[in-house]
C-alpha cells in the first residue's frame, strides 16, 4: 500500500511513542507473567525447570505438571490462607470505607481555601515511608505502647477478645486486630483520595434541587450524594482490596500465626523452601482470585479516561 | 458572481471527508477569488468546521483536491502549507509573551532576527497592540487576545487566512465594532479569507460571498443579498433571517407573472417561473416586506390577507407581529417603528390586514 | 438550623480524629527516637545517642546511598517511559492492542507486589541463565521499581495531558512547527509540572519499596528499606526510630514546600490557561451550556 508521504511520517513518530512503552511492558510485565505460569506447571530439574515441550526419539512431548495446583486444593493450609487473605482484605476495605468516606466527605465540604492544606496533610503520611509507619504501630500496640495502654486501660481488650479478634486480653500484637488495624491505617489514603476527588467535583446544585423537592439532608445524602460517588467508592475499594490480598509486609510485622496470608506463604515457599514452582502456583492462583476486581478496576480506569475526552 | 476557473485563487474540487461511513463533507466544489472573504455558514454538524480543518491541513480529505494558487495541498501537513488559521479559542501560547506568540511562526520559518523584529512590530502596529508586546495572554482582555490571535495568524503573510467563528462570545456592541475592524484589517492586508460561522449576521456583514451548508453539502452560494432575497430552497429561506413559508398550488403560469393559491391567500407574483400548472410550490415572503393596516387595502383578491394579532414582540427599532389567519396558520410581520408616537397603534387581539406587492415573494420548488 | 451546626462540628470532629489517627504513629516514632532506653516503649530520658550511632551505622548508610541511587534512576526512567505511555494513550485513540496496553499500564498500580516481584525475578533468572546477564543487584532492583514507577508516572502525566487544549498544539503546527518541535516548544512547557510531580512520586515510591527490592536484590545490594525491615522483624529498635525521624523531617519540609509551590504555580497556570482561551461561542442549534467569559 503506497501511503501518502505525510501519513507514513506520522506513523514513524507514532510507532516510536507507542512502541517504546509497549515493548517495555511486554518484556517486563507480560513476559514475566507468562514465565510465572510456566514455572507453576514445570517439573524442576535441579535448579532449572524442565522444558515444557520436548522432542525426543521422534516424539513431541508436552509436559504440564498440574500436581502443584492439585496439591494446593488438597492441602487445607492453602485454601484457608486464600480465604483468610480475602477475608482480611475485605475487612480492611470495609473499615477504610467506614472511616474514609466521612473523612473525604467533610474534606470536600470544608472551606475551599483550606482544602489544599487538608489534602496536603493527608498526603504527607503517604510520602513518609509506609514501612516505618507500620513499624511504629508495632511500638504502639506492644506492651506499654500508647495505644495498647489506652485500649487495655479502657477494658476494650476484653471486648476484642470476646469478638475473637485477639486471642488473649492484654496482648494486642500479632493478632487479627493488629493486622487489620495496620492495613486500614496504611491504605486509608488510597481510599480517601479517589473519594475526595469524586466528592469535591460533585455539583452541589444537585443537592439543592433535592432539598427543594422535599428531601431532608439525610435523605439527600443517601439518595443523591452516595449514588453519585459510586465511581469514587469503586475506585477506592479496588485500590485497597486488590493490593491487600497479596500484602506481605504488614502481616509480617503486625500479623501472627493465625493471620497467615497468601503473601507470606508465597514468600516462605520461595525464600525458605526454595520451591519456586509452588510459589509460582500460589502466585497464579492469587492472580486468579483478584482477576475479577482487577478487570473491574481496569474498566473503571478506561471509563474514567473516556469521560474526560 | 463565482470566480472563473482561470483566475480562481483557491479551487476546491469534489472534496469529501468520510468518518466511518458517515460523510461529514460530501463532494464540495467551489472556486474562490483572490482577496475574497468567503463564509461557510451552517449550524453545528453541517460540516463547515471539517471543511475548514481540511483546508488548514488538520484533516486529510477522503477524496478531492484543494488547489491553492496552482498547488495541490490536500495531503500536505499543516506546518507546510502557506495557510494560517485564527482558532476559535485563540489558542495563544500561555507561556509566551504577545511578542513571542506573534514571532512563533516566523521563527519556525528560520527568518533572521532582524526580519522577525520588523515583521512583529508591523503586526503589532496593525492591530494596535504595540504597548502590550511584553505582556502574557492572561494579562490581556478578551478583545486584546483576539487581536493577538489575528496578528499571529497574519504574521507569516499567508496566502489564505482561515477564521474559525471569529466573533462568538462577544456582546452585541463589541461584536459590531470588531466586525468592522476585522474586515478592515483583512482588506488592508489583502489576504484571501475563508471563515466559518453559525451566525448569519456575522456571515452577512463580513463576507463578500456566503455558502450555506447542511449535511456536508453546499445548498446555495452567493452574495449575502442574493442569499437573503433569492433563496434557492426552503431550507435556505428558513435558515437565513425570518420568513413566512406558505405551501400552495401553482394556478397560473404565464410569461410575465404567475399565481399561486394557498390556504388563506392568493399570491400574484410579478415574474414567471419554470414549472407546470398544478404543481406544488412554496411561497417565501419575508416579514419586513409586509405592510400591516387596520383598514382593508384597495384590493383584497391578491397579496392580501386578514388576521388577528396573537403575538407582538417589541424590539425598539421594529416590532414583530404574529397574525393568526382564517385557517389557523400564522403570519409573521415586521414593522419598522418610524413613528415615535403612533396614533391608534395595533395591539393584541386587533384585527388587521396584511398586504405586500407582487415582487416581494420568492417561489420555491425545493 | 441545629442540623447544620451539628453537621459542621461532627465533620470537624471526624476530620480531627482522622488526622490524629494518621499522625499518631509518626508522632510516636519521633518521640521515642529521643528515648534514652533500649526498650523503646519505656521512657527513661532524653538523648541523641541513637542519632550519633547512625553516623557509624555502615549497614544503614550503605543502604541509604544505594536506595538514593536506585530511586534517582527509577524516577528518571519512570518519567520518560510514563510520558511516552501517557502520550500513546491520550493521543492515539486507536491502535492494535490498545486495550492490552492500557491494562498492562494500569495493572502494576494494584497488583500485589509479591506477584510482580516473583514473576519479574523468574524472568530475569531465565535471561541470566541464557545470556549470563543481568546479575541480581542494583540493576534488577531498578528494573522492578521502574515497572511500578512507570504505572504511577503514566497516571499523573495522563491526567495533565487530558486537560491540555489540543488547539494549542494545532496552532503551533499551523504556524509551521513540525511535530517534534510542537512537543518541545509547546507541549513540554505545559506538562512540565506534572513531570516534576511524577518524578517526585516515583522517587519516593522507589525509596520506600520493600517487597520488589527483596525479590530482586542480590549480594551486596541491600536497600535501606530492607535493612529497616530485617531489623523491624526482629523487634523494636531505636536506631530505626532515629532514621524514621530524619526521614519524616525531610519529607515534611519537602512536601510542605512542594505543596505551597505547586499550589501557587497551579493557580497561576489556571489563570493563564483560562485567559489564553476564550469561552466557546454559543451555537444556537446545540445544547451546550454557555460559560461566562473569563
Amino acid at each position: 500500500m503506497n501511503l501518502p508521504r505525510r501519513v507514513s511520517s506520522l506513523l514513524h513518530g507514532r510507532t516510536a511513542v507507542i512502541g517504546a512503552p509497549y515493548l517495555w511492558l511486554l518484556a517486563f510485565f507480560l513476559l514475566p507473567f507468562l514465565i510465572l505460569v510456566k514455572y507453576s506447571v514445570s517439573e524442576m530439574e535441579a535448579v532449572q525447570p524442565k522444558d515444557l515441550v520436548q522432542f525426543k526419539d521422534g516424539l513431541l512431548q508436552l509436559t504440564i505438571k498440574l500436581s502443584n495446583y492439585v496439591f494446593i486444593t488438597q492441602d487445607d493450609l492453602y485454601f484457608k490462607t486464600y480465604l483468610a487473605s480475602l477475608k482480611y482484605a475485605a475487612a480492611t476495605t470495609f473499615f477504610c470505607l467506614l472511616i474514609g468516606y466521612p473523612f473525604a466527605y467533610f474534606m470536600a465540604r470544608a472551606k475551599a481555601t483550606i482544602q489544599p492544606a487538608l489534602l496536603m496533610l493527608v498526603m504527607l503520611p503517604f510520602w513518609t515511608s509506609f514501612l516505618l509507619r507500620v513499624y511504629a504501630w508495632k511500638g504502639l500496640l506492644s506492651a506499654d505502647g500508647w495505644v495498647a495502654d489506652v485500649v487495655i486501660g479502657m477494658g476494650l481488650d476484653q471486648m476484642l477478645a470476646a469478638l475473637g479478634v485477639i486471642s488473649t486480653p492484654g496482648n494486642l500484637m500479632n493478632t487479627p486486630f493488629s493486622l487489620v488495624l495496620g492495613m486500614t491505617y496504611t491504605y486509608l489514603p488510597f481510599m480517601i483520595l479517589p473519594l475526595y476527588g469524586n466528592l469535591s467535583k460533585m455539583d452541589l446544585r444537585l443537592l439543592e434541587a433535592a432539598l427543594d423537592l422535599g428531601a431532608t439532608p439525610w435523605t439527600a445524602f443517601w439518595t443523591v450524594t452516595v449514588p453519585l460517588s459510586k465511581a469514587g467508592i469503586i475506585a477506592g475499594s479496588m485500590l485497597v482490596f486488590i493490593p491487600c490480598v497479596g500484602e506481605f509486609v504488614i502481616p509480617e510485622l503486625l500479623g501472627g500465626p493465625e493471620t497467615l496470608m497468601t503473601g507470606r506463604v508465597m514468600w516462605d515457599e520461595f525464600f525458605s523452601n526454595n520451591d519456586w514452582p509452588l510459589a509460582s502456583t500460589l502466585a497464579v492462583v492469587m492472580i486468579l482470585l483478584i482477576i475479577v476486581p482487577l478487570a473491574l478496576f481496569n474498566k473503571y480506569q478506561a471509563e474514567a479516561q473516556e469521560r474526560r475526552t | 458572481m463565482a470566480a472563473s476557473g482561470a483566475d480562481a485563487f483557491l479551487r476546491i474540487e469534489g472534496l469529501t471527508k468520510e468518518f466511518d461511513g458517515y460523510k461529514a463533507v460530501n463532494n464540495v466544489s467551489i472556486d474562490i477569488a483572490k482577496g475574497e472573504i468567503f463564509a461557510l455558514l451552517g449550524s453545528s454538524g453541517c460540516g463547515k468546521s471539517t471543511l475548514l480543518r481540511m483546508l488548514a491541513g488538520f484533516e486529510e480529505p477522503t477524496s478531492g483536491r484543494i488547489v491553492l494558487d496552482g498547488q495541490d495541498l490536500a495531503h500536505v501537513p499543516p506546518y507546510k502549507v502557506p495557510i494560517n488559521m485564527m482558532f476559535q479559542s485563540y489558542a495563544l501560547f500561555p507561556h509566551l509573551t504577545v511578542w513571542d506568540n506573534i514571532a512563533f511562526g516566523l521563527r519556525r520559518e528560520g527568518m533572521p532576527a532582524a526580519g522577525i523584529e520588523e515583521r512583529v512590530e508591523a503586526m503589532l502596529k496593525l492591530v494596535q497592540l504595540t504597548k502590550f508586546a511584553k505582556r502574557k495572554p492572561h494579562q490581556l482582555s478578551g478583545g486584546q487576545q483576539q487581536r493577538v490571535a489575528l496578528a499571529r495568524s497574519l504574521a507569516k503573510r499567508p496566502q489564505l487566512l482561515l477564521l474559525d467563528e471569529p466573533l462568538g462570545a462577544l456582546d452585541k456592541k463589541l461584536r459590531e465594532e470588531t466586525q468592522i475592524e476585522l474586515v478592515n484589517i483583512i482588506e488592508q492586508v489583502g489576504v484571501t479569507c475563508v471563515m466559518v460561522t453559525h451566525d448569519q449576521e456575522e456571515a452577512m456583514t463580513m463576507a463578500s460571498r456566503i455558502a450555506v451548508m447542511s449535511e456536508g453539502r453546499f445548498l446555495q452560494v452567493g452574495a449575502p443579498a442574493d442569499i437573503y432575497e433569492t433563496p434557492a430552497t426552503r431550507f435556505v429561506a428558513d435558515f437565513i433571517g425570518n420568513v413566512n413559508l406558505m405551501d400552495g398550488t401553482l394556478d397560473v403560469d404565464a410569461e410575465a407573472h404567475c399565481e399561486v393559491s394557498c390556504a388563506d391567500v392568493r399570491h400574484y407574483i410579478g415574474h414567471g417561473i419554470t414549472g407546470t400548472r398544478g404543481m406544488a410550490v412554496t411561497v417565501a415572503l419575508r416579514p419586513e416586506k409586509i405592510k400591516l393596516t387596520r383598514e382593508a387595502p384597495a384590493q383584497t383578491a391578491h397579496n392580501a390577507v386578514r388576521g388577528t394579532i396573537r403575538e407582538m414582540s417589541y424590539f425598539g427599532s421594529f416590532t414583530v407581529f404574529q397574525l393568526v389567519l382564517a385557517s389557523g396558520a400564522k403570519l409573521k410581520v415586521s414593522q419598522a417603528n418610524t413613528d415615535r408616537h403612533p396614533e391608534d397603534p395595533l395591539t393584541w387581539g386587533d384585527e388587521a390586514w396584511a398586504r405586500w406587492d407582487a415582487w416581494s415573494q420568492v417561489v420555491l420548488t425545493q | 438550623m441545629s442540623g447544620a451546626i451539628f453537621n459542621r462540628w461532627f465533620g470537624r470532629g471526624w476530620l480531627a480524629a482522622g488526622f490524629a489517627f494518621l499522625y499518631l504513629p509518626i508522632v510516636a516514632l519521633v518521640l521515642y527516637s529521643f528515648n534514652d532506653s533500649p526498650i523503646p516503649n519505656v521512657w527513661r530520658g532524653f538523648t541523641l545517642k541513637w542519632y550519633v550511632a547512625l553516623a557509624s551505622d555502615s549497614e544503614m548508610l550503605a543502604g541509604f546511598w544505594l536506595s538514593l541511587k536506585i530511586a534517582f534512576f527509577t524516577a528518571c526512567g519512570s518519567v520518560v517511559l510514563g510520558t511516552l505511555a501517557a502520550f500513546a494513550l491520550v493521543k492515539y485513540k486507536r491502535f492494535t492492542g490498545r486495550t492490552l496496553f492500557a491494562g498492562m499500564v494500569n495493572a502494576p498500580l494494584v497488583m500485589p507486589e509479591v506477584v510482580v516481584g516473583l514473576s519479574l525475578l523468574l524472568m530475569l533468572v531465565s535471561v541470566q541463565r541464557a545470556i549470563g546477564f543481568p546479575e541480581r543487584g542494583m540493576l534488577t532492583i531498578w528494573l522492578g521499581h521502574l515497572l511500578l514507577g512507570v504505572a504511577y508516572a503514566t497516571v499523573v502525566v495522563q491526567a495533565r495531558l487530558h486537560d491540555l487544549n489540543p488547539q494549542l498544539e494545532e496552532a503551533a503546527q499551523d504556524l509551521g512547527a513540525r511535530p517534534h518541535q510542537v512537543f518541545w516548544l509547546v507541549t513540554l512547557p505545559m506538562i512540565a509540572q506534572s513531570l516534576a510531580s511524577a518524578w517526585l512520586l516515583t522517587f519516593t515510591l522507589s525509596l520506600d519499596d520493600v517487597v520488589l527490592s527483596a525479590f530482586l536484590s542480590g549480594p551486596g545490594a541491600t536497600t535501606m528499606p530492607l535493612v529497616i525491615f530485617s531489623r523491624a522483624r526482629l523487634g523494636l529498635n531505636p536506631s530505626v526510630n532515629a532514621v524514621a525521624t530524619l526521614i519524616v523531617f525531610v519529607v515534611a519540609i519537602g512536601v510542605v514546600a512542594a505543596s505551597y509551590l505547586i499550589a501557587r504555580a497551579e493557580r497561576r497556570r489556571q489563570q493563564e490557561m483560562a485567559a489564553a482561551f476564550r469561552a466557546p461561542s454559543p451555537d444556537p442549534s446545540s445544547n451546550a451550556k454557555e460559560e461566562p467569559t473569563p
